[in-house]
C-alpha cells in the first residue's frame, strides 16, 4: 500500500522535515462547493504523483443558512513529497471564500501562512452574519499572515460573460476561479479538470465551457504578473512510492471493495442491508453498483431490519453485510447478539462518528470501542477490527470476510468519518495475490444424523442452508445444547456454550503485533488503532530523527488481540495510548495487560494533529534535541506528566476514569 | 436452483421429535395441527421449507415443524425473513408471529414487509395478550381489559391486525380461528397467493384471556357471528338467513334478513375489491358477525421477484471481473523513477 506502511529510509529520515508538504485548506459556503473544489484539487494532485491526504470538514446540515458560521464547509489537503499520512496539522494557505469561511479557519493557519480571500463577499451583510465587527481584510487584524485579497467574484463574472449565464449561475463557477488560481501555485496540471468538467456538464455544455473559462481565468491570474509578494509558485517534487498502478480512494469506496473481494474470495454471493446514515451511507451508494458481483443491497426500514435481513440472508447461505455509525449499531445490537448465538457469518461496519447519541454526525471519533468490544447483553464475544487509512479499509474488509466466514461469528470492522470521507492515494492490488478462503457449506448427511452445533477444529459450527435435503434444523436466540442446536436451558449446556463461544473468539488466529516504527523494546511506546496511525506515524518519524527512543505500535485486530501484544507492550518503560475517545483502548489495554497504558485523548471532532502528539512523546523526554517548533498547540491538560510521564494519579481526574 | 416439484408427504412428516411446550389446552396446537395438514397439500418440500419467527409463545412454532427453521429475535422475523427470500427466493417462507410480535414491537417491520410485498405468508396468532411475559394487555387488546399492567383496565384503543395489513398495502388479507375447520383452506389459499400473504388467526390463550374469543369462535355461538366469506357467493351468514347489503346513502354495509333465499340486495364477494375488505374487516362486531376466510386476494409482483430482476438486468452482459473494478475510476501508473510535474 501507498501509505499504509512505509519503512523510512535514512535519506527521507535526514531530509528537511519543513520542505515536506504543503497544507491547503478550502473554506467557505456550503452551498460554495468547496468539498467539489477540494476533491478535484486532490485528484490533480494524485495525477501529478504527489501523495496526499484530504480532510473533508462540513456541517450535518445540508444546506445550512448562506454566509453563517455554521454554515462553513472547508476541506483540507495535505501533499508533498514525502508519504503523508495525515491531512496535515496547520493549514500553509487557507483560502476563504467569505468571512464566515475565514472567521471559522484562520486560527488554524500557520504563522505567516497565506490567507486568499474574496474580497468582494466582505460585504456588510455577511460581515454581521459572521459577527465581525470591522472588516479583517482592512483592520490589520490579519497582520500576523500573509493576505491576498482580490474580488474573485467579480473576476469570474468577467470571466464567465461570453456564456451570458445569470449571475447566480455565474458565481457558481467561482470555485473553479478559485481551483484555477490554487493549480497554479502548485504547479498541477489542468487537464484532468478540463477533461473532468467536459464529462460533468456535457450535457451543458455551455456550463462546461464557463467553468472551464472560469478555471482557466483564475490559473492566468496567478500566472500574469498582476500579484507581487506572497503568490509565489509552489512546486513539491513527486513523493516517493512502490512503482505499480495507482488510483485515489476514500475509505468507503476501499471497504466496498474489500467487501466484495472479500466475498468472492469465499464464493459468495453477498447480501448487503443498510439504513441511511452518515458517515456510513457512501457504502450502500457504492455497492448498489456492483450487482454484477453476485451483490444484493437492500435498504431497510431500519437499523435493526438491516442486520436483521443480513443475518437472514446469512441463514440462507449469503454473506450477510451490514453498515452504519455509532447510533445505528445500538440499534443492532439485540440483532448481533442473535448473530453471535446463532454463530452466522456477518459483517458490521461501523463508520465511527462523534457521540454519544447523535453527538456529531459528520466528524470524526473513535468512541465506538467499548461499544464494539463489549457493547452487548450477555457474554457476546466478536471479534474486531480497526482500519488505518482509506487504502487499508480493502484489506481489513477481506479479513472481515475471512474471519466472519472461516469461524462463523459476526465481525465488527471499524472505520471512522475521517476515514469514510478522506481520500489518498491507492496502489491497486493483483487479486491473484490474495488466497482464496472458499466456504463449504454442509450438504452430506453425517451418521447419527446431522448436527448443527457439531465443532469442527476451529470450534466453527457447520454451515447448512435451507434448501439442502436430510439437513433440516432449527436455530434461534434461546441458549441451545452443544451438538444438536435444540433448546437447553440446563446449567451445565449453558456453561459449556458460553466457554464455547468464547474460546473460539479467543482462538481466532490473528498475526502477531507488529512494531510499525522503531525498536521492539525501548523507552516508549506510542500505541494506536484506527486512523489516527497517519499522526501517529509521522510524529514518531520525526521524533526519532531528533534520536528519541520511541516506537509506533498499530493494533488491526482489537479483539482478539495478537497473543505477543501483552509481551511486547511490557518490553517498553511507557506506553502512551492517542485515541480520539477518552481513553477506550488504553483501558482494554491495561484491563488484558496490566500495563500502565496512558492516555492522550481528543474528542474535538478534528483528527490529531503531528504536533500535538510530537509535544506529547516530547513530555516523555528530559529534552527534545533538535525540536524547533517553538509552540506545540496541545492542550496541556490532554497531555501526561510533562517530567517524567510517570501517573501521578493528576491526570485521572482529566482523561482517565479509573484507576489502574 | 432448488427443486421445485410437489412431492408427497404426510403430516407426521412435518413433525419435530421435539416435545410441544405451549400450555395445555392452548390454540397453538390447533394451529400446528392445522399447518402440519396443510402442507401435504400443498405438495410443499420441507427442506425448501423455512418457518421463521419473532419471539413470543407462538413463536416456539418453528421449533416443532421438522423444516428449516429460524427463531429470531422480538419483532424481527419479517425482516430476518427478507434476508432469507432475497437470497434464496426459491424458498417457501412462513412467519410465524404474534399480536404483540406483529403489530408492538415489530409493527414496522410488519408494515415494511406486507408494503413491498415479498411473497411470504405471514400467520398472526392474534391472543390479545402478553402470554409468554404472563398476562399483560397487547396492542389488540380492547379497551378495559384488565392485567397485571393495567389492573385498572386498559384504556388505549386495540390496532385491528387485518386494517392495518391493508393500510400497509397488503394484497392478499384473510381470517381463520385455530380450531376451525376452514383454516386449512385458508393456509392453502394463503401460500397460493405469489406476494405477502396476511393471515390473522383468533387463538385462544387458555391461561390468561380465556374465551375472549367465544362470541364467535364457540360452536354455540358461530351460526349467527361468523361469516365466511367465499369470493363470487353472496355474503351470508346465521345459516343463510341474513346477509351484507350495502347502504348506499352512508356508503357502509349493513345487515338484511334474507326471506326465502332471495339473495337479491346481498353484496356478491369480490376478493380483489380492496374498498370491500376494507369495510368487512372494520365491521364493529355486535352490530356485525365476523367476516372471516379470504377476505382480500389480488396479487401484485413481488419484491424479491424485482429486486431479482433489477440485479440481473444490471449484471446482463457484464462480465464481473474483480480486477478491472479495482482498477477503475482515474489511475496513474507510477514507474520505477518517479516522474516530476
Amino acid at each position: 500500500m501507498a501509505t499504509a506502511v512505509h519503512e523510512v529510509t535514512p535519506a527521507e529520515a535526514s531530509a528537511n522535515p519543513l520542505m515536506e508538504s504543503v497544507v491547503v485548506r478550502f473554506a467557505g459556503d456550503s452551498g460554495d462547493g468547496m468539498q467539489l473544489t477540494g476533491g478535484q484539487f486532490t485528484l490533480s494532485t494524485a495525477l501529478a504523483g504527489n501523495d496526499l491526504a484530504t480532510f473533508p470538514d462540513f456541517p450535518a446540515e445540508i444546506r445550512a443558512p448562506q454566509g453563517t458560521l455554521f454554515g462553513v464547509s472547508a476541506f483540507q489537503i495535505n501533499f508533498g513529497s514525502t508519504d503523508i499520512e495525515t491531512a496535515g496539522d496547520q493549514p500553509d494557505v487557507l483560502i476563504a471564500m467569505n468571512p464566515a469561511g475565514l472567521k471559522v479557519n484562520i486560527d488554524q493557519l500557520k504563522a505567516g501562512g497565506l490567507v486568499i480571500a474574496d474580497e468582494g463577499e466582505f460585504t456588510q451583510r455577511n460581515l454581521d452574519k459572521a459577527k465581525y465587527d470591522s472588516n479583517p481584510l482592512t483592520d490589520g487584524s490579519l497582520a500576523k499572515w500573509q493576505l491576498l485579497s482580490f474580488n474573485i467574484s467579480q473576476l469570474t463574472l468577467d470571466a464567465v460573460k461570453p456564456f451570458g449565464l445569470g449571475n447566480k449561475e455565474a458565481l457558481r463557477c467561482k470555485n473553479m476561479w478559485t481551483l484555477g488560481l490554487s493549480l497554479w501555485m502548485f504547479d498541477r496540471d489542468r487537464q484532468p479538470i478540463i477533461d473532468w468538467l467536459k464529462s460533468k456538464f456535457a450535457k451543458a455544455p455551455t456550463l462546461a465551457e464557463a467553468n472551464i473559462a472560469a478555471l482557466n481565468a483564475g490559473h492566468a491570474y496567478g500566472e500574469t504578473a498582476e500579484l507581487a509578494g506572497p503568490m509565489k509558485q509552489h512546486s513539491i517534487a513527486a513523493a516517493p512510492v512502490e512503482p505499480g498502478l495507482y488510483r485515489t480512494v476514500t475509505g468507503a469506496d476501499s471497504i466496498s471493495l474489500g467487501l466484495v473481494a472479500g466475498a468472492q474470495l469465499a464464493s459468495l454471493p453477498m447480501f448487503f442491508g443498510g439504513y441511511p446514515i452518515t458517515p456510513a451511507s457512501a457504502i450502500l451508494h457504492s455497492l448498489a453498483r456492483m450487482k454484477e458481483f453476485g451483490v444484493t443491497t437492500f435498504q431497510a426500514e431500519d437499523e435493526i431490519a438491516a442486520v436483521a435481513s443480513a443475518i437472514g440472508a446469512s441463514y440462507a447461505g449469503q454473506l450477510g453485510v451490514t453498515c452504519s455509525s455509532g447510533p445505528g449499531i445500538a440499534l443492532k445490537g439485540e440483532a448481533i447478539g442473535l448473530a453471535i448465538m446463532t454463530e452466522l457469518p456477518l459483517v458490521i461496519v461501523n463508520a465511527q462518528r462523534g457521540g454519544p447519541s447523535t453527538g456529531l454526525p459528520t466528524k470524526t471519533e473513535q468512541s465506538d470501542l467499548y461499544q464494539a468490544v463489549y457493547g452487548r447483553n450477555g457474554d457476546a464475544p466478536l471479534p474486531v477490527i480497526a482500519a488505518r487509512s482509506a487504502a487499508d479499509c480493502f484489506d481489513c474488509a477481506i479479513e472481515a470476510v475471512r474471519i466472519a466466514t472461516q469461524y462463523m461469528t459476526p465481525v465488527m470492522l471499524l472505520t471512522d468519518g475521517y476515514l469514510q470521507n478522506a481520500a489518498e492515494p491507492w496502489r491497486v492490488p493483483d487479486i491473484s495475490n490474495y488466497a482464496p478462503f472458499p466456504v463449504t457449506f454442509a450438504t452430506e448427511t453425517p451418521e447419527g444424523g446431522f448436527k448443527p452445533y457439531a465443532r469442527d477444529q476451529k470450534l466453527a459450527r457447520p454451515w447448512a442452508k435451507p434448501g439442502t435435503p436430510g439437513l433440516l434444523h432449527r436455530i434461534g436466540g434461546i441458549e441451545k445444547k452443544q451438538g444438536t442446536g435444540n433448546i437447553d436451558y440446563s446449567p451445565a449446556n449453558h456453561q459449556e456454550m458460553t466457554d464455547t463461544r468464547r474460546s473460539k473468539i479467543d482462538g481466532i488466529a490473528v498475526p502477531d503485533q507488529q512494531v510499525e516504527l522503531g525498536a521492539q523494546g525501548g523507552k516508549l511506546a506510542i500505541v494506536g488503532w484506527g486512523s489516527t496511525f497517519g499522526p501517529i506515524h509521522q510524529a514518531v518519524r520525526r521524533a526519532r530523527r531528533q534520536g528519541l527512543d520511541v516506537s509506533h505500535i498499530h493494533i488491526r485486530h482489537i479483539w482478539p488481540m495478537p497473543r505477543n501484544l501483552g509481551t511486547l507492550l511490557k518490553s517498553y518503560e511507557h506506553v502512551l495510548v492517542p485515541e480520539m475517545n477518552t481513553g477506550q483502548l488504553k483501558t482494554v489495554l491495561r484491563d488484558q495487560f496490566l500495563v500502565d497504558a496512558r492516555p492522550l485523548n481528543k474528542v474535538s471532532g478534528q483528527p490529531f494533529r503531528i504536533a500535538e502528539i510530537e509535544a506529547a512523546i516530547a513530555s516523555y523526554f528530559d529534552r527534545v534535541p533538535g525540536h524547533d517548533e517553538g509552540s506545540l498547540g496541545a492542550d496541556d491538560t490532554q497531555l501526561p506528566d510533562p517530567v517524567s510521564g510517570h501517573d501521578d494519579g493528576s491526570l485521572r481526574d482529566v482523561t482517565s476514569p479509573q484507576s489502574a | 436452483m432448488n427443486d421445485m416439484t410437489p412431492i408427497t408427504t404426510k403430516p407426521k412428516d412435518w413433525e419435530t421429535d421435539q416435545e410441544v411446550r405451549w400450555c395445555p389446552g392452548c390454540g397453538d396446537y390447533a394451529i400446528l395441527k392445522a399447518v402440519q395438514r396443510t402442507m401435504p397439500e400443498l405438495g410443499a418440500r420441507p427442506e425448501n421449507t423455512v418457518f421463521v419467527s419473532g419471539i413470543g409463545c407462538s413463536s416456539r412454532f418453528p421449533y416443532y415443524m421438522e423444516t428449516y427453521g429460524f427463531h429470531t429475535i422480538h419483532g424481527r422475523a419479517p425482516a430476518v425473513a427478507t434476508g432469507v427470500k432475497l437470497a434464496n427466493p426459491d424458498l417457501d417462507v412462513w412467519i410465524i408471529t404474534g399480536d404483540g410480535d406483529a403489530l408492538s414491537i415489530g409493527g414496522n417491520h410488519t408494515m415494511h414487509l406486507l408494503r413491498r410485498n415479498l411473497n411470504c405468508q405471514v400467520l398472526l396468532f392474534n391472543n390479545e395478550i402478553y402470554g409468554l411475559t404472563k398476562g399483560q394487555y397487547s396492542p389488540t387488546s380492547r379497551v378495559g381489559t384488565r392485567t397485571p399492567s393495567t389492573p385498572l383496565g386498559s384504556v388505549d384503543r386495540p390496532a385491528n391486525p387485518c386494517a392495518f395489513a391493508l393500510g400497509s398495502g397488503a394484497r392478499f388479507v384473510a381470517r381463520g380461528i385455530d380450531v376451525h375447520k376452514n383454516l386449512v383452506g385458508v393456509l392453502k389459499a394463503a401460500y397460493a397467493h405469489q406476494g405477502a400473504a396476511f393471515v390473522e388467526i383468533f387463538q385462544n390463550c387458555i391461561v390468561y384471556n380465556d374465551d375472549v374469543f367465544a362470541p364467535f369462535a364457540e360452536k354455540a355461538n358461530a351460526g349467527p357471528n361468523q361469516l365466511w366469506v367465499e369470493h363470487g357467493k353472496p355474503l351470508l351468514f346465521n345459516n343463510g338467513s341474513k346477509g351484507l347489503a350495502l347502504d348506499a346513502e352512508r356508503l357502509t354495509l349493513k345487515v338484511i334478513d334474507v326471506v326465502g333465499g332471495d339473495v337479491s340486495g346481498v353484496v356478491v364477494h369480490d376478493q380483489t375489491n380492496r374498498g370491500l375488505a376494507h369495510m368487512l374487516v372494520e365491521m364493529p362486531f355486535g352490530e356485525f358477525p365476523m367476516a372471516l376466510g379470504v377476505i382480500y386476494d389480488d396479487p401484485a409482483p413481488t419484491f424479491e421477484g424485482a429486486v431479482v430482476e433489477q440485479n440481473r438486468a444490471a449484471a446482463a452482459g457484464k462480465k464481473p471481473d474483480l480486477q478491472k473494478l479495482l482498477s477503475q475510476g482515474q489511475t496513474w501508473q507510477v514507474d520505477k523513477q518517479p516522474h516530476l510535474i
